[in-house]
């Protein structure tokens, strides 16, 4: 294999309790933009972060020019011609264009203003970025800023450039520059790593595809050999196994219930206008995939994000939901995406983390009594599973799976009348996501209406009687019934045509 | 002529703007102390006079302005002015040498920048509270040294005290038509040495770059390979210098030690900076805004003297009053500026 | 896990609590090395506690442990309330000082406007207080809630003019009240034998008590000062609490100025609790809070107020002028805070590992 550049072999990653990667290859050549594909868990992180030196592998090595290397630091990397570029910018707003170019490179105790600005400048014009030397990085859209890190990188002599989730905070006209400057670069023998979640651009900027799931390699292909049904189907689809058989099949018609939430052209600051309905004890589900907009609609349903339009009814009354608190005191409970960041009160108890919402719901003067809450954190261990040491542990010492079940205890606590579960079975492990499987279908039995998203289709048709389809920001379909199958929904996933 | 175009077309870095705010709001509070209280506000030895007293406040702000680029803060400033002050009259006193005396005065900035430094940096202790024990320590060890305010009479040191540099064409005729030159004391010069100096650290040296970089972004800062301990240790390294040079500075002023000099010299350097265009948060700040800044506060000071406000205490409420006035107008302008860049 | 458990058993306490019994120790050993070593018939224990008869003729208590926790009175008041701003803004209050100084002016304003001084006009006295206190927090909390500027910026502004604001309050004078309401309050009620402010400590304490037993306070601050993100999706109104909490503060701020005017029986804006705030923020961290907000004990800012106080009266004992108490303070707290430093633990914790491995090794050896 002339003008390999990059070859990894049969790398392993293990974390407590997970394999996060099984002996997975990746190989990148000169002059390629190469997508790495995968949804959540797939993997993809983890081997692009032992590539540039955050993580160590466990096993499997590393060739860069058919010289084996084995990668310290994310600064070793860079040193051995290995550069990323992060989704959020990793340079500093307060300093010019120029200045976040050289600075923490340069030989020597003097800042070369004018040199540095010249040569910035002289980068900036050969890759065609439009942005001036002098420039406050901050003035600079985000599209920019990530073509200044490019532009870093490039002078840096990277051989192998990562571009992570680089499009997604970009408009169409950015993303068009930024995939300019990428063939540009590719021109120039430099090996690019693209990993999106965006499929148009995916065929649109790349030459070849490697795909991971569940952190096993699925395989390597030439874009034009991979349509995208089946890249959708390989990054997702799963043959059916006998877990089907989940849902109950005496299916009553659930549209005849009665209404539990309707919105009209519900609109926030993240999420375009929507029109949505539930009824009473039905499951149903937001896909398409990470970026589609399934999050952000969930989040206006809760108030997450700023509403800034639309009608909601809830049980057939007007309601004006514009906080979460308004959400929660109309029944509505949400899990969200991001469990660290918007979940979790990490070092706060067990307990207090499953009486929180409901405690914000009885009020401020409304305190639960220690021993109420106790018994109710107790209650909810033993239902939900929970391991713990003791109720009194802090909940960020808990393992993810068991966190997860923490805050699904906390919204369960809430009585909720509409559950939305954004991700629930997001980076934990199998055993743990059957149970929050079987969990939302008992909740509906019991009348509760349930929004589950996940980035497993298989896992979505099984617990779901309604799938609504997102692709670019907007509703594209709405699956029930017979046309509730894994064909169908790549199909829509993916896009009309194919 | 080209270059010329670019440079107008530039807009402003958050620091530059910060800075322009605060140049044009002294500029026009001058102007309106000249038009409605004349006087002494014409004549050069007015801003003469504002630098003679507040030459060691100017060089503790840019301390502070320094250490807060950086993110963080360093209150101990002006209790290691006061120990300064004590130990270098009480060694001059003692028959000692200009020389050594400066030496010793830079000695003991220095060791409160390194052990500061050191247990901020690299020990990861909050700065405010390092800082505040040094604070505790100079004051203490001040008092250790003495209680009572001891005068210099070092002889040689009382004649570098007394030099003044004149400036003839700035002087005015008083009223019994003596001609009288404008006096600038020597601490003066070393006050603008330091701020000549430090303005070329935080703009052509890498370090200086490095605060800025520390201050914008950690983060980032460590992925574009800074050694983010090190910068850390150096600004409080920097900071407890110039805690140093002030010190001196302020002796040559006041000839004397005294266990309440520099009272509460920290909270006026801070509010200099901030005035001046220095964010807490970091990253934005300049020592010219900095100099600027601790002559806004004079400015407002003598104005309020000079309308006839003599109670001490109209000073600190418009002191306060304009800290209030420039907080708000910050937070104001640069909320803005994201709002515009947002949509 | 169960190791860790036994080990941190007094968690975020275990620093207050170290450094309280070390100051015992210190003293116990000094007691003996003086009574047994000198065999010094003058001395007098530190531990010492008599009753004696005050000018008033009451019988009270006295000796140094009965000093300390009288003159941490207000320092611990503060402690509460900054421990609260703390937890909840990650930053804290430079301007309880001078906001104290402002409620004490406001206190002896009223009294002095008038015509009698007894119970009803003192708690009028108070209430004005109070309000006032309350007005100048909610002013620093807006501007750290709603304008969002950190906190030490926004309290510079009112420690920079509020000593004057209290100097304006009197039109400039130091007006004392004489009065044996205000006497009582700073010192000793008549056949009460503890001293007046330990019982306003105790009563502010129980206050808080029953607030974090009647509101969900403490738990929404924690929330909010360790994941404001997550407290928002939860509906938590972060604002509120942020603006609470220097409500309360100013409660505090309130309490501290009345305890301090009554001590002096004047109000003396200069120095009414002069750089109180220093010593209050260093009880919060002290007592095992993290100064950038989250979890908080209010226990440990109490006990870090009496370690202060310890501390200082130590240091008298010892015969160490009031003014340089400071640096020998200054050197004790760096110590502390080195201990309890992160990069230190995580050091200390290694070595201890490293020897509890062997000691583990040791034992299966024995075993066999």
């Amino acid at each position: 294999m002339e003008n390999c550049l990059l070859k990894m072999r049969h790398i392993e990653k293990r974390f407590p309790g997970v394999l996060a990667l099984n002996n997975v290859d990746f190989t990148l050549r000169k002059g390629e933009i190469h997508a790495l594909m995968g949804e959540n868990g797939a993997g993809k992180s983890t081997l692009i972060k032992i590539l540039t030196g955050v993580y160590q592998m466990d096993a499997g090595e590393i060739t860069v020019e058919d010289t084996a290397v084995s990668i310290r630091s994310p600064q070793d990397a860079q040193n051995k011609g290995i550069s990323t570029v992060y989704q959020e910018i990793t340079l500093c707003p307060n300093l010019t264009v120029a200045e976040n170019m050289f600075i923490g490179r340069e030989g020597g105790n003097w800042v070369r203003h004018t040199e540095d600005e010249k040569r910035a400048d002289e980068i900036l014009k050969l890759l065609g970025i439009p942005a001036r030397s002098t420039q406050q990085l901050g003035s600079c859209s985000l599209a920019v800023q990530q073509m200044v890190a490019i532009a870093r990188a490039v002078d840096q002599n990277c051989k192998v450039l990562i571009l992570d989730e680089p499009t997604s905070s970009l408009d169409d006209k950015e993303v068009k520059m930024l995939f300019d400057l990428m063939r540009d670069l590719k021109s120039k023998g430099v090996g690019i790593i693209f990993v999106t979640h965006f499929l148009e651009q995916v065929y649109e900027v790349s030459d070849r595809i490697t795909v991971l799931r569940n952190g096993e390699l699925v395989g390597e292909y030439l874009v034009e050999d991979l349509p995208q049904v089946e890249l959708v189907s390989k990054m997702i689809g799963k043959e059916l196994d006998e877990l089907s058989t989940l849902k109950e099949s005496d299916e009553e018609d659930i549209s005849k219930k009665e209404v539990l939430y309707e919105a009209k052209s519900l609109s926030s600051s993240e999420a375009e206008p929507f029109d949505f309905t539930i009824h009473k004890g039905e499951v149903n589900g937001f896909t398409g995939l990470l970026g589609s907009g399934r999050s952000e609609s969930v989040r206006a349903i809760f108030g997450a994000d700023k509403v800034t339009g639309g009608n909601v009814t809830i049980k057939g009354k007007n309601a004006k939901i514009t906080r979460p608190i308004d959400a929660m005191k109309h029944g509505i409970g949400y899990l969200s995406e991001d469990r660290k960041r918007d979940g979790i009160i990490a070092e706060l108890s067990v307990r207090e983390n499953i009486m929180l919402a409901l405690q914000v719901m009885n009020g401020f003067f409304k305190p639960i009594s220690r021993s109420e809450s106790e018994a109710f954190a107790d209650e909810y261990i033993k239902v939900l599973n929970i391991k713990t040491a003791s109720r009194e542990t802090p909940v960020g010492s808990l393992s993810g799976g068991n966190q997860q079940k923490v805050i699904l205890a906390r919204w369960l606590l809430t009585h909720p009348d509409y559950l939305i579960l954004d991700e629930p079975t997001r980076g934990i492990d199998v055993g743990t996501k059957l149970e929050i499987q079987k969990l939302v279908l008992k909740l509906a039995e019991e009348g509760v209406s349930v929004t589950f998203i996940s980035s497993e289709v298989e896992e979505m048709l099984r617990t779901c009687s309604r799938l609504i389809v997102m692709r670019d920001r907007h509703i594209v379909g709405e699956l029930t019934g017979k046309d509730l199958n894994q064909a169908q929904v790549m199909k829509t996933i993916a896009g009309g045509e194919a | 002529m080209k270059m010329m175009k670019n440079m107008r077309k530039e807009p402003l870095t958050d620091t530059q703007l910060l800075m322009s705010i605060t140049i044009g709001i002294f500029i026009v509070m001058y102007l309106v102390a000249i038009i409605f209280l004349g006087g002494g506000f014409l004549h050069a030895q007015q801003i003469f006079d504002m630098l003679n007293d507040n030459a060691s406040l100017i060089i503790v702000s840019c301390a502070l302005t320094i250490v807060m680029i950086g993110g963080g803060i360093d209150i101990s400033v002006g209790a290691v002015t006061s120990l300064v002050v004590m130990s270098c009259v009480l060694y001059l006193n003692s028959g000692g040498n200009i020389f050594v005396s400066i030496l010793l005065a830079l000695g003991i900035g220095l060791g409160f920048g390194l052990v500061q430094g050191f247990l901020i940096s690299y020990l990861e202790i909050q700065p405010f509270i390092v800082t505040l024990a040094g604070m505790f320590f100079a004051r203490g060890m001040t008092t250790i040294l003495s209680v009572n305010p001891q005068k210099s009479e070092h002889s040689g040191f009382e004649k570098l005290r007394e030099m003044k540099i004149e400036i003839p064409f700035l002087g005015y005729t008083a009223k019994n038509g003596n001609f009288v030159p404008a006096r600038m004391e020597l601490g003066v010069v070393v006050a603008l040495i330091c701020v000549v100096f430090i303005f070329i650290l935080l703009k052509y040296i890498r370090l200086g770059r490095n605060f800025y970089a520390m201050g914008g972004n950690q983060q980032s800062a460590l992925m574009l390979g800074i050694n983010v301990k090190r910068t850390r240790f150096f600004s409080y390294v920097i900071s407890g210098l110039l805690s140093g040079i002030s010190g001196y500075v302020f002796m040559m002023h006041t000839g004397a030690g005294n266990a309440t000099n520099a009272a509460g010299m920290e909270m006026n350097a801070i509010a200099s900076s901030i005035i001046g265009g220095t964010l807490l948060t970091g990253g934005v700040g300049n020592v010219i805004g900095t100099f600027f800044g601790t002559l806004t506060l004079t400015t407002i000071k003598k104005i309020v003297v000079s309308s006839g406000l003599n109670d001490p205490w109209w000073q600190s409420i418009t002191t306060g009053g304009m800290l209030c006035f420039f907080i708000l107008l910050q937070s104001v302008v640069l909320g803005k500026r994201a709002k515009k860049k947002n949509s | 896990m169960k190791n860790k458990k036994t080990h941190g058993g007094l968690g975020q306490l275990t620093i207050p609590i170290i450094a309280l019994a070390l100051l015992v120790l210190f003293n116990v050993v000094r007691d003996l090395i003086f009574i047994y070593y000198f065999k010094d018939p003058n001395y007098v224990s530190f531990f010492s506690i008599e009753f004696t008869r005050n000018n008033l003729d009451n019988t009270v208590l006295a000796g140094n442990l009965i000093s300390i926790i009288n003159g941490a009175s207000e320092l611990a008041i503060l402690a509460m309330g900054m421990t609260l701003v703390t937890a909840a803004c990650g930053g804290q209050d430079i301007s309880v000082g001078a906001a104290a100084a402002i409620a004490g002016s406001v206190f002896v304003k009223v009294l002095k406007s008038s015509s009698s001084i007894n119970g009803g006009t003192v708690a009028i006295a108070f209430v004005s207080a109070c309000i006032v206190a309350m007005l100048f927090g909610s002013f620093n909390g807006t501007l750290v809630a709603v304008f969002k500027i950190q906190p030490m910026i926004a309290t510079l502004i009112l420690y920079t003019c509020g000593r004057s604001i209290a100097y304006w309050i009197n039109g400039g004078a130091t007006p004392t009240v004489n009065s044996p309401i205000i006497t009582a309050i700073g010192s000793f009620i008549p056949g009460i034998p503890i001293p007046t402010p330990v019982l306003i400590v105790i009563a502010v304490s129980l206050l808080f008590k029953l607030i974090f037993k009647f509101t969900s306070l403490e738990l929404f601050t924690q929330s909010v000062g360790i994941n404001g993100s997550a407290a928002r999706l939860n509906g938590i109104n972060s604002t509120f609490i942020k603006l609470l909490s220097f409500i309360i503060l100013g409660v505090c701020v309130a309490f501290s100025g009345t305890i301090g005017v009554s001590r002096l029986g004047l109000i003396n804006h200069e120095t009414l609790l002069l750089d109180i705030e220093m010593d209050t923020i260093l009880a919060v961290a002290i007592g095992g809070n993290s100064l950038g907000g989250g979890k908080f004990k209010i226990g440990g800012s109490i006990i870090g107020a009496y370690v202060i106080q310890m501390l200082t009266i130590t240091l008298y004992a010892m015969k160490v002028s009031s003014t340089d108490v400071k640096a020998y303070k200054a050197i004790v707290i760096v110590l502390l805070v080195v201990l309890g430093s992160p990069v230190v633990k995580a050091k200390f914790e290694k070595v201890l590992s490293y020897l509890g491995l062997n000691r583990q090794s040791i034992s299966t050896k024995g075993a066999q």
